[in-house]
């Protein structure tokens, strides 16, 4: 909280300095992302892919792994998603639909693992790799999309099938209107139940969150490091490659290069601000909705780029302020043993 | 498989190009060899050099004045670095997160202020180049000759590398030995920034301009060469050197056959085949990325 406040007034600042009135973009932000149903519909689109992200950096940090992939897992499932979609055009929605789901899942995973077993096996950083990761993985899908599966002056896919697409909610409601808000959200929704069940309620995610508090207490109780490791990061690359089918599957119906707008990394800050949390994950990636969203509705007072700038200020601070909360909780407990 | 035209690839023309290729590449990798000798993982290297040619292009445009507009690149770069540091350093916040922010931060400002400054969300007004300062040679090669052999020698050869390894290998002993491990950490990342500063100078000059995310990627390439190069100055020269190599190899012969992609993907397949310990050990400092936490 302090930091999403302290964030926005360093943006007043930028905002005050271009002769803007800062009180004003920001009534204008949020009157027309949170002010109507479309506004709303464009914000949840936005969070949808996010949520997922989000989702992916938060699974993979409970297990004391650090996923900076989930910009190139996204990318990799997107395609799968996209492939299938436009491979399998004959097949009826019941079967097209769960296929490319699944094939989008399966594409993160995958390409997560590449880092999960070189992690496992050979010990090496997943930081380093998974970031390489994402330069091969937006390398390959530029490969695919240009030389393999070209469409002349265009730089997406072909389209999918329609059995293949998640209806929009302003078609099948008839609420939010002219906003692309679609099915998938439903599916990022359902990741986020199945996160917290898995890791709250089975055994598995007890090894897991183990295994992330204390790597040692996890070798010592005979717990299989290697094989959590490596089915975390796939996980977590599942999680995040399902985010292609926001924009596949439930808005342009085919996969353009550059689509992901860099929802990998904010991933990173909503799964920071969240702490991990499933249900915090969707209120997080909510609030970078807004923010997406929000800057593209001020951008004639003011450039959209305040939003980015802002996104960044935001996860400076976050990330500073812990080192002052650590510090008076050491100070406070200190204090105590003092008195005590 | 054809035959490689090789009196081509030995052209001093095909050579200069990849010398100008590499220069972006270099600059920030040893900077990278300063930052993380001394323990800092600097991620915001791409960032880095972002707003240094955005600014050396705003200083430039402004002043008239080359070298000016280089003074201006090299300071936004030194700047963010610091903002890096007090994060890091003084806050002891994750390393990668700090970075990884502040390259969207300079995504977002340079574009801010492109559209604010020159009326435009893509490019920068035209601006003058290295050829008005009427060298027979170009400055930018000289330079970074002469920074590689500093950089070396200051690493091995000095008091202050010594103290900077030690900074980054083992923190407690230098502690103990009365070195402010912490400071000498500043300089290594503020060296960073100002070397990538330098980097980004360099792309604006080569465009005449600046445009929108020109950067491309480069300063993670820079990090990839850094680690291939085993934090060494010169093996992550020689690294930036291969990769430079095989860009101006695709640009020169586009007909070879080899998707531009696949030449894209190598440096990022390379570190991963070095970190996992294929092609000899690839040891970082033992402290690198780790907070200093002083012990009262």
């Amino acid at each position: 909280m302090i930091s999403v406040i302290t964030s926005l007034l360093i943006g007043a600042i930028f905002i005050a300095a271009i002769g803007q009135n800062p009180l004003e973009v920001y009534l204008q932000l949020f009157s027309q992302t949170l002010g109507n149903t479309y506004g709303i519909g464009q914000v949840l689109f936005k969070a949808t892919p996010l949520i997922l992200t989000g989702l992916s950096v938060a699974i993979a940090f409970k297990a004391g792994l650090f996923n900076i992939g989930a910009e190139g897992q996204l990318n990799i499932g997107a395609f799968a998603s996209a492939w299938v979609g436009f491979t399998f055009v004959t097949m009826p929605w019941y079967i097209l639909i769960p296929l490319s789901i699944l094939a989008g899942f399966i594409g993160g995973a995958l390409w997560a693992s590449i880092a999960g077993v070189l992690k496992a096996k050979f010990g090496s950083h997943e930081v380093i790799n998974t970031i390489m990761l994402n330069f091969i993985a937006l390398a390959l899908v530029s490969y695919l999309v240009n030389n393999i599966y070209p469409v002349p002056a265009t730089i997406h896919t072909p389209e999918i099938s329609p059995n293949a697409w998640l209806q929009r909610f302003d078609v099948l409601t008839g609420i939010f209107k002219g906003s692309p808000f679609n099915l998938s959200f439903l599916i990022a929704l359902a990741a986020c139940l199945l996160m917290y069940y898995l890791l709250w309620k089975t055994p598995l995610g007890y090894q897991i969150n183990t295994l992330g508090l204390n790597k040692g207490a996890a070798e010592y109780s005979k717990m299989n490091v290697k094989k959590l490791i490596m089915l975390s990061m796939a996980l977590a690359g599942g999680f995040a490659g399902l985010g292609g089918l926001n924009f596949v599957n439930g808005y342009k119906h085919y996969l353009e290069l550059g689509f992901s707008e860099n929802a990998g990394y904010i991933g990173i800050a909503v799964a920071l601000i969240a702490r991990n949390n499933p249900w915090g994950i969707i209120i997080a990636a909510i609030f970078f909705g807004i923010l997406e969203y929000g800057g593209l509705t001020i951008n004639t007072l003011v450039p959209k780029e305040i939003i980015t700038i802002l996104q960044a200020i935001v996860i400076l601070i976050m990330i500073s302020i812990n080192h002052f909360i650590a510090q008076s909780r050491y100070k406070k407990f200190n204090a105590g043993t003092a008195n005590g | 498989m054809q035959e490689l035209p090789m009196d081509e690839i030995l052209d001093i023309a095909f050579l200069l190009q990849t010398l100008r290729i590499t220069i972006p590449y270099l600059l920030p990798s040893v900077g990278a060899v300063f930052s993380e000798k001394g323990g800092v993982i600097n991620i915001a290297l791409e960032g880095i050099l972002l707003a240094g040619a955005f600014c050396t292009a705003v200083g430039t445009f402004y002043t008239g004045n080359v070298l000016l507009g280089i003074v201006c690149g090299v300071s936004a770069g030194v700047l963010i670095a610091y903002i890096h540091s007090i994060i890091t350093i003084t806050f002891k916040a994750n390393q990668i997160v700090s970075g990884i922010a502040l390259n969207i931060f300079a995504l977002g400002i340079t574009k801010f202020f492109c559209k604010i400054l020159f009326n435009s969300s893509s490019n920068s007004a035209r601006i003058e180049g290295l050829e008005t300062l009427n060298l027979p040679f170009n400055p930018f090669l000289l330079l970074c000759i002469i920074i590689l052999a500093i950089s070396y020698i200051t690493i091995y050869r000095t008091k202050f590398g010594l103290r900077l390894r030690a900074a980054g290998e083992n923190p407690e002993a230098a502690d103990s030995l009365g070195i402010n491990v912490n400071r000498i950490r500043y300089a290594g990342v503020l060296i960073s920034g100002a070397l990538a500063g330098l980097g980004g100078a360099w792309l604006a000059f080569e465009q005449h301009s600046f445009t929108d995310g020109m950067s491309a990627g480069r300063g993670y390439i820079a990090l990839a060469a850094m680690i291939i190069g085993k934090w060494n100055p010169l093996g992550a020269a020689a690294a930036c050197l291969l990769f430079g190599f095989a860009e101006s190899f695709t640009l020169q012969f586009q007909n070879s056959g080899i998707p531009t992609q696949f030449i894209q993907m190598l440096p990022y397949v390379l570190t991963i085949i070095v970190l996992a310990g294929f092609i000899g050990k690839a040891n970082p400092p033992a402290a690198d990325g780790i907070p200093f936490e002083k012990k009262d």
